[in-house]
């Protein structure tokens, strides 16, 4: 199945936040452009501190800028942006059926239409048989996987994810990057995928932005070459995944030794 | 089989320590030591016991108190509650509430007994009130603490979700705070017994508090033991109830 539609396009223009003011002002984030193309899966790598959660939570209305502009061509679907937390964010108190449906019940989707797409969302991620089940009786794994069904089912111009699968075991991980990238080729959704990996970032994004920190800006942006659909396995063992690996470690490197000795100081 | 013998072991322990003391008590009563018509031994209790049970007598009482501790009970939690979340989801709320429970939760309610008969007269209002009264604080205090302890990530979840205010009410806050809230109805429901059964002392020809103040005056001492081992039981069921209720209602709880 190739998607129909693209998902929204994003314009960050001069984008800033400060937090505080005077000297004792944070710059999480210093005059960010950023466009995303309709269906782009970009990726925010980045040493902690370099804004890029910030960057991510102010796209999902949860924080503001201080200055500069967001755009979000989201005309045409039924909400703007979903999130997908690190730590899930299930609420404890709600069986996966009804986590997944949450979003659709705060805007009024009628029980009829609700339905269908809750059984699609859980359908997708392979969740069906353990709609009844509370998050704490489910893995890590099947937890985000919930979390990722909870955000698609609102059917999203774009989908915020914050270090989705850093807390999952390696084989995890790999299972759920690849249903993600799944995923993403199959709906054609907008992503914009925040982690501190640049092995993620490669193997599943189109672009990769390099952010710095202290004062959080933009380093570089990398165009992934890649092909799609993806065999991720096969890809991550290619020695063209492993030489732009290598590239890009070296520009973070200089950030990473610039931001300890500025720590050391 | 081991993790078994274990549980029965620690049934056993959970007994001794109450029949061992019951055990000690009449054993040193048989002996001599004390006065059985002060100190009745635990079998006249008990003979009493059945007594009043069979004459129908006690239940008069139990009824009556219990009446009295479920009206006041729900009157004082229900608003509790409320109270308890709107404070922690809105900060005039709190400011407003605040001063009014660090001034009123100390003072010890029966010390409000003779307001109430004054306003409420001599019948169950008056005892239902002073429960409502007692019960709303506990329950306000643990309300709160739950609701603003819920986790940041969950109100996160729920704004990137595009919850309202109301919906925050009712799925988010409520539910995150209803340990806390369990934990509040516990300590609300020994405090509901307590208060009664010291209002039940005056004012009042019903109620197991009447009978334990009335029998120590007529120096019926096995009585007034009575009265003081079924308001036990009575806190005992009624906290099983409350945990089984606890049980069905927080399913995700994690044992």
């Amino acid at each position: 199945m190739v998607a129909q539609r693209r998902g929204a396009a994003i314009e960050i223009a001069g984008l800033c936040r400060q937090y505080g003011t005077g000297p004792g002002a944070v710059v999480a984030l210093d005059n960010v452009d950023l466009r995303v193309a309709p269906g782009e899966f970009v990726c925010l790598v980045g040493p902690s501190g370099c804004g890029k959660s910030t960057l991510l939570r102010i796209l999902a209305g949860l924080d503001h800028q201080t200055g500069g502009s967001i755009k979000i061509h989201s005309e045409g679907w039924a909400v703007e942006n979903a999130m997908v937390f690190q730590e899930s964010g299930l609420f404890p108190w709600m069986d996966v059926e009804t986590n997944v449906r949450f979003g659709l019940d705060t805007r009024g989707v009628p029980r009829a239409e609700a339905d269908p797409r809750v059984d699609d969302a859980l359908k997708l991620v392979g969740l069906t048989k353990f709609r009844h089940h509370y998050p704490h009786q489910l893995s890590g794994g099947m937890r985000q996987r919930s979390a990722i069904a909870r955000a698609f089912v609102t059917d999203p111009g774009v989908l915020l994810m914050d270090e989705p699968f850093a807390a999952l075991d390696a084989q995890n991980r790999v299972i759920l990057q690849t249903e993600l990238v799944r995923l993403w080729e199959q709906t054609g959704k907008t992503v914009i995928y925040v982690t501190h990996s640049i092995e993620e970032a490669l193997l599943m994004g189109d672009r990769t932005v390099i952010m710095t920190a202290q004062p959080g800006r933009i380093k570089r942006i990398i165009d992934v070459p890649f092909p799609h659909p993806r065999d991720l396995m096969q890809l991550s063992a290619s020695p063209e995944f492993g030489r732009l690996k290598l590239d890009i470690w070296r520009v973070l490197e200089d950030e990473v030794m610039r931001a300890r000795a500025e720590m050391e100081q | 089989m081991s993790a078994r013998s274990r549980l029965t072991q620690e049934r056993l322990l959970y007994l001794i320590s109450p029949i061992g003391l019951l055990l000690l008590w009449q054993l040193l009563l048989m002996a001599g030591f004390g006065d059985r018509r002060f100190i009745p031994a635990p079998s006249d209790i008990a003979f009493r016991f059945w007594d009043m049970i069979v004459s129908g007598e006690l239940w008069t009482h139990v009824a009556v108190t219990l009446y009295r501790v479920l009206v006041g009970f729900l009157l004082g939690v229900v608003p509790g509650v409320a109270v308890g979340l709107l404070m922690a989801m809105f900060r005039p709320v709190r400011i407003f509430f605040d001063p009014l429970i660090a001034s009123l939760f100390p003072i010890p309610k029966i010390a409000l007994m003779p307001l109430l008969l004054l306003a409420f007269g001599f019948g169950d209002a008056s005892k239902v009130a002073l429960v409502a009264i007692a019960v709303f604080f506990p329950v306000i205090i643990n309300t709160y603490s739950g609701a603003s302890n819920i986790e940041k990530i969950y109100w996160d979840v729920a704004r990137n979700y595009g919850a309202s205010q109301a919906v925050m009410f009712r799925r988010i806050v409520f539910f995150g705070a209803l340990p806390m809230i369990f934990a509040g109805l516990r300590i609300a429901l020994a405090v509901s017994f307590i208060v009664l059964v010291a209002a039940e002392f005056v004012a009042t020809k019903a109620g197991i508090g009447y009978l334990i103040w009335n029998s120590w005056e007529l120096l019926q001492v096995d009585v007034m033991f009575v009265g003081i081992v079924t308001v036990g039981i009575l806190g005992l069921i009624a906290t099983v109830i409350l945990q089984e209720i606890e049980r069905k209602v927080i399913p995700w709880k994690a044992e």
